[in-house]
């Protein structure tokens, strides 16, 4: 029996080593680009050695120090603030975007030209689709001290001195909200697009029947039949709330000291971490902190994706 | 039927107000970039600037080395990286999609944890420059974090498995095709939708990504154009300082440097803006197709 198995196993071999030659380039990308670097979460429990050289000389001969990264990470106030900064900012993110996006996609469904619909869809997608360094030059037009347009030309209207926003931190979690609302507001509006266009029109026509209202219509059909798309979306986000837009909180405030109490995120003390400070102690800490809160989140949101509608969940 | 729509002209007055919205910013930045120096430091930035100038641009002409070169080198890595990134990915998904490969279950678990967890920034950095030897490289700006992920490959098997009967797979092997063969004689050309959609998305990455460039490059001579803005962002001078050729001795003073940045970011976001129109349909499905299945 046994020797059968064994022959069994390698005639399919034979029979499939083509299919196992084309999984291999992916394999292999995977395996080092993910694999290796989860392996390398161990870089957490030591104190890394510059002097010894190679991946695995700088793992293996550095010495262990058990929990210490994470001891002097939570001991300080960083961990607080960052995680209570990347917590807010993403949870707002949520609330912020989605409302707004359903409202828009509800007002871009109106639209009865569709050559116009489009029209709209496009310019509203389009900042979805540039850089953050970008956005980071378009945001410093609007908000340069000396020569930016808010200061220059909004501001005045009101009577009101110009303010050095670069190294003014009060305002930045309005100003972020407001850039990531305008950068993503596209694609998530077209997600409830799509959504909202799936709806069975005999639903609106009986209620127009009816002599129901355009709220009416919205409130009791529209946003009900698209709560699926909706608590998905969210428990998405929810699953994602501990990993920030690195982009959105290094590009745009312009990587500025005076601003990091309302700026910094976890992914940005991580990349400060090792980049600037080099202190990958304590940078290596906060990532794996980062990636096992963020997989249990992950994990408990998908559950409950998979509760209400085993479809749409991801596994 | 006119009860069941909202007022027409209040709709469209709506939505023409908020798409001037989100082009606004473009059109600041478009103005600045052809408003005469001494303008800018007496209104700022503005769209309707006293007076025009392209000295900017001008100014950028004579950087055109520093300037061509790093666009030479997005596009060398957007080409490549999307062309291996396809490659490899629906290599990977074809078999996966396959009912009868054998090991299926673990093979697709494997990409499919990818997406759950990962090491985090310090590991990765850690694998690319000390075991891989990357920094400063070329490599360094395809390989990381962009070339295929778990999600990707996840989406195109799904295509291969919808889409593609077993049974024509079949019958052709049973002709005498090689898996190769069928792979890019049958499946690839019946799969050009999912393609064109995942390329256009690893197009858009590669050409925008300034991340690896960020963390990975030092050396001026290997950045992309979007590196370069980067440093132009935080460092006004840096084009002047690294300057490959033009006129160097030019004086600091006499350079429009307000101009100078908001043109090549202009210079920056220009094809990608040309070409939009062209692409918008199959990028509006890729990301539909990612959010909602089906």
């Amino acid at each position: 029996m046994r020797q059968s198995g064994w022959s069994d196993a390698f005639k399919k071999l034979k029979r499939y080593r083509a299919l196992f030659l084309m999984v291999l380039p992916g394999l292999i990308y995977l395996a080092v680009n993910n694999y290796l670097p989860m392996l390398g979460v161990v870089i957490a429990f030591k104190n890394i050695d510059y002097s010894h050289r190679g991946l695995f000389g700088l793992i293996y001969y550095s010495d262990w120090i058990g929990f210490k990264n994470f001891e002097y990470l939570f001991k300080t106030n960083d961990a607080m603030v960052i995680t209570r900064n990347t917590l807010l900012y993403n949870g707002g993110f949520i609330i912020v975007n989605t409302l707004v996006a359903i409202g828009l996609a509800i007002v871009l469904n109106e639209v009865r030209n569709r050559l116009a619909s489009r029209f709209y869809q496009s310019l509203v997608l389009l900042p979805y689709l540039i850089s953050m360094v970008i956005v980071g030059y378009l945001v410093l037009s609007l908000l340069n001290v000396e020569n930016g347009f808010v200061n220059k030309h909004i501001l005045p209207m009101f009577g009101v001195d110009p303010i050095s926003w670069y190294s003014e931190s009060k305002y930045w979690p309005y100003i972020l909200t407001i850039v990531n609302l305008w950068k993503n507001i596209g694609y998530f509006c077209i997600i409830y697009l799509a959504s909202i266009i799936g709806i069975d029109h005999e639903f609106y026509e009986a209620a127009t029947i009816d002599g129901a209202s355009k709220w009416q219509q919205i409130r009791s059909i529209t946003v009900p039949l698209i709560a699926p798309t909706i608590t998905v979306m969210t428990l998405l986000g929810i699953g994602r709330i501990f990993y920030s837009d690195f982009g959105l909180f290094y590009q745009v405030p312009l990587n500025s000291g005076p601003l990091q109490s309302t700026t910094d995120v976890i992914d940005t003390y991580v990349y400060r971490g090792l980049m600037t400070l080099g202190d990958i102690g304590m940078s290596s800490a906060a990532g794996l902190y980062q990636a096992l809160v963020g997989f249990i989140l992950v994990l408990i949101s998908n559950y409950v994706v998979a509760r209400r509608d085993r479809d749409q969940a991801l596994f | 039927m006119k009860t069941n729509q909202m007022n027409q002209t209040a709709v469209h007055v709506f939505l023409i107000l908020l798409s001037a919205a989100c082009l606004f910013p473009f059109l600041l930045l478009f103005m600045a970039s052809i408003t005469d120096e001494q303008s800018i430091v007496k209104d700022g930035y503005t769209l309707f600037p006293s007076r025009l100038s392209l000295d900017a641009y001008s100014y950028l002409w004579n950087q055109a080395s520093t300037m061509a070169r790093s666009y030479g080198i997005t596009v060398l890595i957007t080409i490549v990286g999307t062309f291996v990134g396809l490659l490899i990915s629906s290599l990977l998904a074809y078999p996966l999609s396959r009912k009868d490969m054998p090991l299926r279950g673990i093979l697709a678990f494997l990409v499919f944890f990818t997406l759950l967890f990962n090491g985090g920034l310090v590991p990765t950095y850690l694998v690319y420059t000390e075991l891989f030897h990357m920094k400063n490289t070329l490599m360094a700006l395809i390989v990381p974090g962009l070339l295929t992920n778990g999600f990707f490959v996840l989406l195109i098997r799904s295509f291969f498995s919808t889409s593609i009967p077993a049974a024509i797979i079949e019958s052709a092997y049973i002709d005498g095709a090689s898996e190769f063969k069928i792979f890019y004689r049958i499946v690839l050309p019946l799969s050009l939708p999912i393609l064109a959609t995942i390329g256009l998305m690893l197009t858009i990455s590669y050409w925008n990504d300034w991340f690896n460039g960020l963390i990975y490059i030092t050396e001026p001579k290997l950045f992309s154009i979007q590196n370069l803005l980067n440093r132009m962002l935080s460092n006004i001078q840096f084009l002047q300082q690294n300057s490959l050729g033009g006129n160097s001795s030019q004086a600091a003073a006499a350079i429009p440097m307000n101009s100078v940045r908001m043109a090549m970011a202009v210079i920056g976001i220009l094809p990608i803006i040309c070409i939009y129109p062209f692409f918008q349909k199959y990028f509006v499905k890729g990301l539909t197709i990612g959010a909602v299945k089906g």
